[in-house]
């Protein structure tokens, strides 16, 4: 129901606006939403506003839970 | 106001989907159909003493007039230029007519023309006759421009979607949907920042590169408007065969999967202006294929998929091994939320 | 290697999600052995439904789940009395609607936005809803109605619009707001109890919003097991993975497997400014009757802003009814497009005879794009 794509944050100008990227592709989003993001920070963008910050961390804890499970660990 | 809306022309309608197809089907075959347009290709082939001359004509409108790669002028000669060569033939020359808005700066109209005839100039094509008018319009950057082109076919050119046959191999010469998003994301005002590259060029090194290997290749297209996915399901239908496409074969580049992604959009239905579908005989397809690396613009070409028997279907192995059918495009991509 | 954003390799996550995926089948099948018939899962989502088609993961898992649509796309739901206000809004003259790509081709009971357009109306396509404040700023004399469709997830990026043109002092914009909330519809759902659903994939987005402890009522007053999850192939397959598991150990809970984005409660700073200018209120939904509390709507100090009430004389027709269209049975699950007898029957993407048709994220569309022929 709701399209959002993981940015990361690159600057953040005044009044909540930020320049985050992906994939090479850089442009303005608002981060009123989630006014604690900083640069380098990774966030989920929706309709032009950053809805939530993404933990990498945690991210690839639960890639490694599934890879250890299906015993795929250290497979390159 | 519950009056029986009469149907009205939509913008979808120019975008080469179904409804493109409707309006050609319904309004322009009755009245004008005969046997050279019921090939539907990219050009007409006409026998003319001893010669079978293509004749091909497109018209452009492109919003911005100058985008990331490219401008409508460079378009109006690679795209002219483009269908000749994809029909098989060697493009002689061009015509070129502009409907010009009111208003609009002649410099800049100076700009498109200098990029038309630099192109042109480097494919050593004549543009040998054209025509002026002038519309009053609110948008003076509302220009198009009509190219029209006329081609010899080479002699051993046998390029027929009827001839394509369920083992045949389908090759791409690059990456797909650069030229769609690169206008996408300027028309929109997506405000990008290094916003992917249109590939609009022309392919006539397709030609010079593969002359010996044209009587392998069964049928040729630039998967313009409307993408791979209309280009390749248009085949499909009027070849009576079902295609294969491996998705981890296709090559979306970064940006453009990126403008996609932030779009909602398929890029299997974004246009490509430089890139060219062929599907070859198989057994030839790796000789054809080393054959356009030769070439710059054909350095990513590679195997996209198959033809089999079927009905005109065309389908897609997704990376996780699932199948799905692709549609011919149905109206023009628009940015979603959802 | 090709990594992605986060310095994982994407050959890795490819590999995982063909194992991963050997196991859900493994699991569906195991399920199946034992009810003697294929789970029942309902993808609330819109956005899921297809991910879960252009993957390819719905049709290899055909075998053993029954995927239902839910009520989350969100020009679905909207009802054709809102459609219809909507479209004539643009009638108007000196408006100029500012719109997600999603409605423009809906149809509504006699046009749609994208037939208007052709007639002359002023139909802005926007990727974000602050570009309905630039254009309000730029065109003082002309009346700018952002058209506020969506959930949770949408609604505070809207409310964002309106902050903005308030600081701005923008007087020539307006909302019409018809902002859905999730949890209430589902409540109705399942309460209608009309069909044995087995479990549900909850819309990952929403809950980034509304956080994962939204949803918890439905395995607690609903005993059904449900997941939060994103919408790449590997988030799918992880959801189903860890709702087939509760299945098989016959526990009803709530898994949120999109922890790295979805918090327990949620977005605060999101939640607070949707309540700044909007208030729960009823709503018409397709597929339903109104449900209450389901809608968000402006609150009264605000309805200055509210196109619904600066817009009074509109002229809208009597709304039409799609005879046999089975949309409202589709979002709730009841029944599959294939169901639909209308369904590439006369209804397709170019002649859709319901929304469900024509939204791209449209249980229809998706079934008619994705999943049929095969």
């Amino acid at each position: 129901m709701c399209l959002g794509i993981p940015m990361k944050v690159i600057e953040i100008e005044k009044n909540f606006r930020a320049y985050a990227e992906t994939m090479g592709v850089k442009r303005p989003i608002s981060i009123k939403l989630v006014p604690e993001a900083k640069p380098g920070d990774f966030v989920l963008v929706h309709a032009g506003f950053a809805m939530e910050k993404i933990d990498p961390v945690e991210a690839r804890k639960r890639i490694e839970l599934f890879e250890k499970m299906l015993n795929l660990e250290g497979l390159d | 106001m519950n009056e029986q809306e009469k149907d009205v022309i939509l913008l979808s309608h120019g975008d080469g989907g179904l409804l493109t197809h409707q309006l050609i089907q319904g309004t322009f075959f009755p009245g004008f159909k005969n046997e050279w347009l019921e090939e539907e290709g990219d050009s007409a082939v006409l026998n003319f003493c001893h010669e079978r001359l293509a004749f091909s004509t497109d018209s452009f409108v492109v919003s911005p007039l100058f985008f990331p790669g490219g401008d409508i002028g460079k378009l109006a000669i690679c795209g002219t230029v483009n269908d000749l060569v994809v029909s098989g033939a060697r493009p002689l020359w061009l015509s070129a007519a502009f409907i010009i808005p009111e208003g609009m700066a002649i410099e800049r109209l100076s700009d498109v023309v200098r990029s038309m005839s630099e192109i042109a100039g480097d494919l050593k094509l004549p543009i040998v006759t054209g025509d002026t008018k002038v519309v009053s319009s609110n948008d003076p950057e509302n220009l198009f421009i009509n190219t029209t082109g006329i081609g010899v076919i080479y002699p051993e050119t046998n390029f027929n979607v009827k001839n394509v046959e369920p083992s045949d191999i389908v090759i791409i010469t690059g990456s797909i949907g650069d030229h769609g998003a690169a206008i996408l994301a300027a028309r929109l005002g997506l405000e990008l920042e290094e916003s992917p590259q249109s590939d609009c060029a022309p392919l006539d090194f397709i030609s010079t590169l593969l002359r010996p290997y044209f009587p392998y290749i069964k049928v040729m297209r630039d998967p313009t408007r409307g993408g791979l996915a209309t280009t390749l399901k248009e085949l499909a239908i009027s070849g009576d065969v079902d295609f294969w496409l491996e998705e981890n074969s296709i090559n979306v580049k970064p940006k453009v999967k990126a403008v996609s992604d932030i779009l909602g959009i398929d890029p299997y239905y974004l246009a490509s202006e430089g890139r060219a579908l062929l599907v070859v005989k198989n057994g030839k397809e790796e000789e054809i294929i080393k054959e356009l690396k030769k070439h710059p613009l054909g350095k990513d070409a590679s195997i996209i998929g198959y033809a089999r028997a079927g009905k005109g279907n065309l389908f897609l192995r997704t990376k996780l091994g699932g199948t799905r059918p692709l549609q011919m495009l149905a109206g023009t991509p628009l940015p979603r939320i959802c | 290697m090709k990594q992605d954003s986060f310095g994982h390799p994407v050959e890795k996550y490819n590999l995982l999600a063909e194992h991963l995926l050997a196991k859900v089948l493994e699991l569906g099948q195991k399920i199946a052995e034992k009810k003697g018939k294929k789970t029942k899962i309902m993808e609330v989502c819109g956005t899921h439904t297809v991910a879960f088609s252009r993957s390819g993961i719905a049709q290899l898992l055909s075998d053993v789940l029954d995927l239902r649509s839910g009520p989350g796309c969100p020009v679905c739901v909207t009802h054709q009395q809102d459609l219809d206000y909507m479209i004539s809004l643009s009638r108007i003259k000196d408006v100029i609607i500012v719109t997600f790509g999603d409605l423009l081709r809906v149809p509504g009971s006699f046009t749609s936005l994208e037939k208007e357009k052709a007639k002359g109306a002023n139909v802005h396509i926007c990727y974000s809803p602050l570009e309905a404040i630039d254009l309000a700023a730029k065109n003082t004399q002309k009346e700018i109605v952002l058209l506020g469709i969506g959930f949770e997830t949408t609604a505070p990026t809207i409310a964002a619009a309106l902050s903005q043109a308030l600081e701005k002092g923008l007087q020539n914009f307006s909302i019409y707001s018809t902002l859905k909330l999730v949890p209430p519809a589902l409540e109705a759902l399942l309460q209608e109890k009309k069909f044995d659903l087995d479990g549900l994939v909850l819309p990952g987005h929403v809950s980034t919003v509304l956080g994962s402890d939204a949803f918890d009522f439905i395995a607690q007053e609903y005993a059904l097991p449900c997941v939060v999850t994103g919408f790449e192939p590997l988030d799918l397959l992880i959801g189903l993975y860890y709702l087939l598991t509760s299945l098989i150990e016959e526990k009803a809970e709530l898994t949120n497997t999109y922890t790295h984005i979805v918090k327990e409660k949620g977005n605060q700073a999101a939640k607070e400014i949707i309540n700044l200018y909007f208030e729960e209120g009823d709503t018409l939904w397709r597929g339903f009757a109104s449900i209450p509390g389901s809608g968000l709507k402006l609150r009264t100090k605000y309805n200055d802003f509210e196109a619904r009430y600066r817009f009074k004389k509109v002229e809208i027709p009597e709304t039409g009814v799609f005879s046999g269209c089975s949309c409202g049975d589709i979002i709730t699950g009841k029944l599959t497009p294939f169901d639909c007898v209308h369904f590439n029957n006369g209804c397709t993407p170019l002649t859709p005879v319901g929304p469900c048709m024509v939204s791209s994220e449209g249980a229809c569309s998706a079934y008619y794009q994705y999943r049929q022929q095969i």
